[in-house]
């Protein structure tokens, strides 16, 4: 079944890249230290500023592509039902994929996504990302920061946030990345994502 | 779908309104700063005014016995001194003749008056119980090595920094840290982004500060939180203000001097607030977290604890969950 155009591959790819560029950058920003870093400060700032950059271009690609493609749909949330079918979708992952039960969602043209990957993406896609891609234009460009809130710098609160949300996406990363081994074989839905062909349950 | 809209829209302001200033921006500390100042008159005031009334502005007037009309003249800018700083200066409390030779008093000055000779700072704060705590002769063990030392043949001495008409002590009394840097600064850039004054010293080519700091992201950001002297001096642990001007090639270059949790900020800019707190709020170098944030010298210890938890359990999950999956799948495939 072919699900992924070739816009989303090539959005979704460059994402990875620039996400794994700048969780590792920013890493070694935020616990710089005098030792032998992995990557020298100067140089860490420079490809996370470039990183972020690319990122938000990259974004803006896929926001418009979900204004203007029918790849919006699969971002829509369907209230009624939605935490009962999360439910569903939670315990498979617990119990149900030892007992080598069926996907509960299986995936469609219409339903690429199961309720809690569409909830999951969603929160990341219109939340974390619009929010680190927000303060990290902030300490970029520290000029349009507010410099105050409340009597505190508002840099802190801005980086705050911005290593929040960093931290949210990368242990989304992580999740993501081990619950896309669970296709029908462990590397399927790598490869469905590089050919844009899914391949089901038998 | 117009639910959806409004959704995004709410999403996207507030950080929008956060980040361009709609929020309120309240510092009590800056709202009181203005309000303490007390009125102070020195008791020579009357006297000094004998100076002021010529040094004090831009002209003075002068009797011409030979034509027998007040002639009036521009007063010499370097002979300018401003009263205001002065009576808000570290020696505001002195009478001009304290300082200055009697002679002074006779109008028009004796021409030899012109090359009098000045008091360095260690003639009245040296080898002084009042004023040990300052250590000003370690002040002048490392003004001796530091290379603006290197100039005193050209004319350089301590009043070059330190105007002794206007030098006021900012970083141990300061309220507003961001005014006190910039004040710092100024000392520095009174020569050094001023060719006249600079040439006075040097044969050197004029400098250009901002081309010479290329290399230095976020330059006005740099520039206005920290003091030149940050990187430009060797750190001194027992006096406040190090005074060991380093020559260029030593200046601090490598951005974890500074962007780490060891940050060099803490024994130079920070030092007098360090001493008070080493945290706050959780923060590591909470001290700087007062005035300003520096990435990697500013972490949160709760915020470190929670996101290393939560990393590890997620592994841990993921790892476990692998395992039972691994094990399903083996005994599946043995029955």
């Amino acid at each position: 079944m072919y699900l992924y155009p070739k816009w989303i591959r090539l959005w979704h790819l460059l994402n990875a890249l620039f996400c794994l560029m700048l969780i590792i950058t920013g890493l070694c920003l935020q616990y710089s230290g005098k030792g032998r870093p992995l990557i020298p400060f100067d140089k860490a700032v420079a490809l996370h500023n470039t990183g972020g950059i690319a990122l938000s271009l990259s974004y803006f690609i896929f926001f418009l592509g979900n204004i203007f493609s029918p790849n919006k749909k699969h971002y829509r949330l369907k209230y009624k039902g939605l935490w009962k079918d999360m439910y569903t979708q939670f315990n498979y992952y617990m119990f149900g994929v030892f007992k080598g039960q069926k996907h509960p969602f299986p995936v469609t043209e219409e339903n690429k996504f199961n309720p809690l990957q569409k909830v999951s993406y969603v929160l990341i896609m219109y939340i974390a990302l619009p929010l680190i891609i927000i303060t990290g234009w902030g300490l970029l460009l520290p000029d349009i920061t507010i410099s105050r809130v409340f009597g505190v710098s508002g840099l802190i609160l801005t980086d705050i946030i911005h290593i929040i949300s960093g931290f949210i996406i990368s242990i989304f990363m992580i999740i993501h990345i081990y619950l896309c081994t669970l296709g029908s074989t462990p590397g399927s839905l790598f490869k469905g994502m590089i050919s844009g062909y899914h391949v089901g349950e038998d | 779908m117009p639910e959806n809209k409004h959704y995004f829209f709410l999403i996207f302001l507030v950080p929008v309104l956060f980040l361009s200033g709609y929020l309120p921006a309240v510092s009590q500390e800056d709202q009181n700063s203005n309000d303490q100042e007390t009125e102070w008159v020195s008791e020579f005031y009357e006297e000094n005014e004998q100076c002021f009334k010529c040094h004090g502005e831009a002209k003075y007037s002068l009797y011409d016995e030979f034509s027998e009309r007040e002639v009036h003249k521009l007063m010499c800018e370097s002979r300018v001194i401003n009263r205001d700083k002065y009576y808000i200066s570290n020696h505001k409390s002195f009478s001009c003749l304290d300082c200055h030779d009697g002679g002074y008093q006779d109008f028009p000055h004796p021409v030899e008056l012109r090359t009098e000779e000045h008091y360095a700072c260690l003639d009245c704060h040296g080898y002084d119980e009042n004023y040990a705590q300052y250590h000003f002769e370690e002040i002048e063990e490392e003004y001796v090595q530091s290379i603006h030392a290197e100039l005193e043949e050209e004319g350089f001495n301590c009043w070059k920094c330190h105007n002794p008409h206007t030098y006021h002590i900012s970083i141990r009394n300061t309220t507003n840290l961001h005014e006190t840097i910039a004040y710092d600064n100024n000392i520095c850039l009174d020569c050094h982004s001023n060719f006249n004054r600079f040439q006075l010293l040097t044969e050197r080519d004029e400098i250009n500060i901002i081309e010479r700091h290329d290399w230095l992201p976020n330059q006005a950001l740099h520039f206005g939180n920290v003091r030149c002297i940050e990187c430009h001096t060797q750190v001194n642990d027992s006096i406040l203000v190090a005074h060991l001007l380093l020559p260029i090639e030593q200046a601090v270059q490598r951005c974890v001097e500074c962007h780490s949790r060891d940050s060099r900020l803490l024994t130079t800019l920070y030092k007098f607030e360090a001493k008070k707190q080493r945290t706050r709020a959780g923060f590591w170098n909470g001290a700087v977290l007062k005035e300003s944030y520096v990435i990697g010298a500013n972490r949160n210890l709760y915020l470190n604890i929670i996101s290393i938890t939560i990393f590890f359990l997620t592994i841990a999950g993921i790892l476990a969950h692998l395992f039972f999956r691994m094990k399903a799948k083996s005994n599946q495939t043995n029955s």
